[in-house]
């Protein structure tokens, strides 16, 4: 079990963080650059004191500011994953991961190291290299031997996959996540990227501006932000907008969209709000098709982009507010969408989230 | 080039047209010419006129040997004062930011600029018998002017200048968050340093070390105004040399030459030793 308690200032930012994370679970701290992610890792890894606070791990006080408690991190017993691994250039690989197998008598340190480098693929020809001339997914797996060799009492990773190419990224991703599950210490996990962190963390907590504005599993998280921060981040197409009225009878919130258009949502609201949608609850039918039930949305829009992503293709469209719609194909070519085309954009009030801004 | 030439002929200018794009390049050219001429017409001069015969005699000379064994036990001791003590404080001048360390970086690279002369005026004033901690070191049987102590003495002072800054330029180099990974993995701050930072930095420490050998084993004005010209005790190879000039011109001659290999060997050998230790 982890507890963690920091207030700091860096620079702009005013950074106050609390969070716990059990044995076993991977939190993934998440938020765009300059939010304070990578702060709150190396505070807790004893690199960076914080001005106050207070963080447990395992039943040890690692930092108390009030009492004048602050480990030495070579005390503290973290696993940490740099951003681009940090991987000592001037010894190989197996080396690197000897390096941290100190407390073995000397002669176990060379077979402990190339048999942990053996578990994460990386055989006795690579682990005689040096960084420089591995490829990015085997410094992430040297990397990670390094890092969980001494075995750790807790695990911290810095963005792991954003070292990676996009080709790599996809496997090493399943494998870290293979590996956080198995894992038995808690792990913190930082990345500007949602769908990472919704991968890899059993909960994610959004980090803004130096706060943890939510807390909850990715799936939570998406189906219910907490602002239209939140919601941008887990990829829903966010419009603001100000509620207007809510139907006693219909039960529905009716909010004037900012420079035009109406929506309506299940959800409750009042005053400014944030309007979010996920991109695959829209669909796309011709600018002349018939209304339907007072249960959907309908907004004119117009065409500005078509993107295939994969099997599916993702529109551009000008509400005028900016707004994304994620089709198939097939209806890309049935509606002939092209950048320009007058369309209707259709989604169901209830899959509408009203947030504040 | 010939396309360029082609080209600047179908050009406005025709040949003049070439001409006026080539003209840098030559400057360029002829000015590294002239500089390496004239910075290695003088080593060359000295071997050919020495001649390996005459070298083989210097050699031979019993005070050519003494100065050249004073020159080499010297110039160690003083390599051994300027790593031990110098690369620790390298070591913390490139790694912290603390209030001053502007100044301190100067002031330990102040001597560089000293003139040699000027060196030995201050050695003399601080360290000699009747200089600033003269008493103290007469109180503690320490004798340094006219001794070959002192000649380690005025070696270090003029020589760790050179080592400092390199070793500050390597240490700086290394990524800082190598010394963090480390620390993650259980190593102290002493370890990290040891383990990692010298390591890493070797290639450049080691050409600090082969600068500031070099600039120790050609020292002469510092050393002749503190520490004397005895031969035996503290009359390195430059001082020897320059007691010759006068009345054993060829004798002088041959003796730098026996300085210059020494010196490149040296040189050479630092290099080839950090290298291979990084393999």
């Amino acid at each position: 079990m982890l507890s963690v308690e920091l207030r700091t200032r860096i620079g702009a930012l005013d950074l106050d963080v609390a969070l716990d994370v059990p044995a076993g679970r991977c939190l993934a701290l998440a938020g765009p650059s300059g939010a304070g992610k990578t702060t709150v890792l190396r505070a807790i890894a004893g690199l960076l004191r914080p001005d106050a606070g207070r963080i447990d791990c395992g039943g040890a006080t690692w930092l108390d500011t009030a009492g004048g408690v602050a480990l030495a991190p070579e005390l503290r017993g973290c696993g940490y994953l740099f951003q681009d691994y940090a991987l000592f250039g001037h010894l190989s690989a197996w080396r690197n991961v000897a390096y941290g197998l100190h407390e073995l008598p000397r002669r176990e340190r060379r077979p402990r190291a190339l048999e942990l480098l053996a578990s994460f693929g990386i055989g006795e020809r690579l682990a005689g290299k040096r960084p420089a001339q591995l490829s990015g997914g085997e410094r992430q797996r040297v990397a990670l031997a390094r890092a969980l060799g001494p075995r750790p009492r807790l695990l911290l990773l810095d963005e792991p996959l954003s070292a990676l190419d996009a080709r790599t990224r996809a496997g090493a991703g399943r494998e870290l996540a293979r590996l956080l599950r198995a894992l038995e210490v808690p792990a913190v996990l930082v990345t500007h990227d949602f769908g990472e962190a919704a991968l890899l963390g059993d909960e994610v907590a959004v980090l803004d501006g130096g706060r943890i504005v939510q807390r909850g599993t990715a799936a939570r998280l998406a189906a219910a932000p907490a602002s239209g921060f939140v919601a941008d981040f887990t990829g829903a197409a966010v419009l603001t907008g100000r509620v207007n009225e809510r139907h006693g009878d219909s039960g529905l919130t009716v909010i004037a969209l900012d420079g035009g258009g109406v929506v309506s949502a299940t959800d409750a609201g009042e005053g400014d709000v944030a309007v979010s949608v996920h991109p695959w609850e829209v669909t796309i039918e011709p600018a002349a098709s018939a209304a339907g039930g007072s249960a959907h949305n309908r907004l004119e829009a117009e065409v500005v982009s078509v993107t295939e992503i994969g099997n599916r293709v993702r529109v551009g469209l000008a509400l005028p507010q900016p707004f994304t719609a994620e089709v198939t194909r097939a209806s890309v070519e049935r509606l002939g969408l092209a950048p320009g085309a007058r369309v209707v954009a259709v989604w169901k009030a209830a899959a509408t989230r009203v947030t504040p801004r | 080039m010939a396309g360029a030439a082609a080209q600047g002929a179908g050009a406005p200018g025709g040949v003049g047209g070439a001409l006026r794009r080539a003209w840098f390049p030559a400057l360029l050219g002829i000015a590294l010419t002239a500089t390496v001429l004239f910075l290695t017409l003088p080593i060359v001069a000295i071997f050919v006129d020495s001649g390996p015969g005459r070298l083989l005699d210097a050699l031979g000379d019993p005070s050519s040997r003494d100065a050249l064994r004073l020159s080499l036990v010297t110039t160690t001791i003083a390599m051994a004062v300027v790593v031990v003590v110098g690369t620790p404080a390298a070591y913390l001048l490139a790694t912290r930011r603390f209030r001053g360390r502007e100044l301190v970086v100067t002031l330990v690279e102040l001597p560089l600029v000293l003139p040699p002369a000027v060196a030995g005026i201050g050695l003399l004033a601080a360290l000699g018998p009747r200089g600033l901690l003269g008493g103290a070191l007469e109180d503690a049987g320490i004798r340094l002017v006219l001794e070959t102590a002192g000649v380690v003495v005025a070696l270090v002072f003029v020589s760790a200048p050179f080592f400092l800054r390199a070793a500050q330029t390597a240490f700086a180099a290394v990524d800082p968050r190598w010394h963090e990974a480390s620390r993650t993995l259980g190593a102290s701050e002493a370890r990290t340093f040891v383990r990692i930072a010298v390591p890493a930095a070797l290639p450049g420490l080691a050409a600090g070390l082969a600068l500031a050998w070099g600039r120790a084993l050609g020292e002469f004005g510092a050393t002749l105004m503190f520490a004397g010209s005895f031969r035996g005790i503290t009359q390195t190879v430059p001082l020897a040399i320059y007691d010759r000039f006068a009345t054993d011109f060829d004798g002088a001659l041959a003796l730098s030459a026996v300085l210059v290999a020494v010196s490149a060997g040296l040189l050479l050998s630092v290099k080839l030793i950090a290298r291979d230790a990084l393999r």
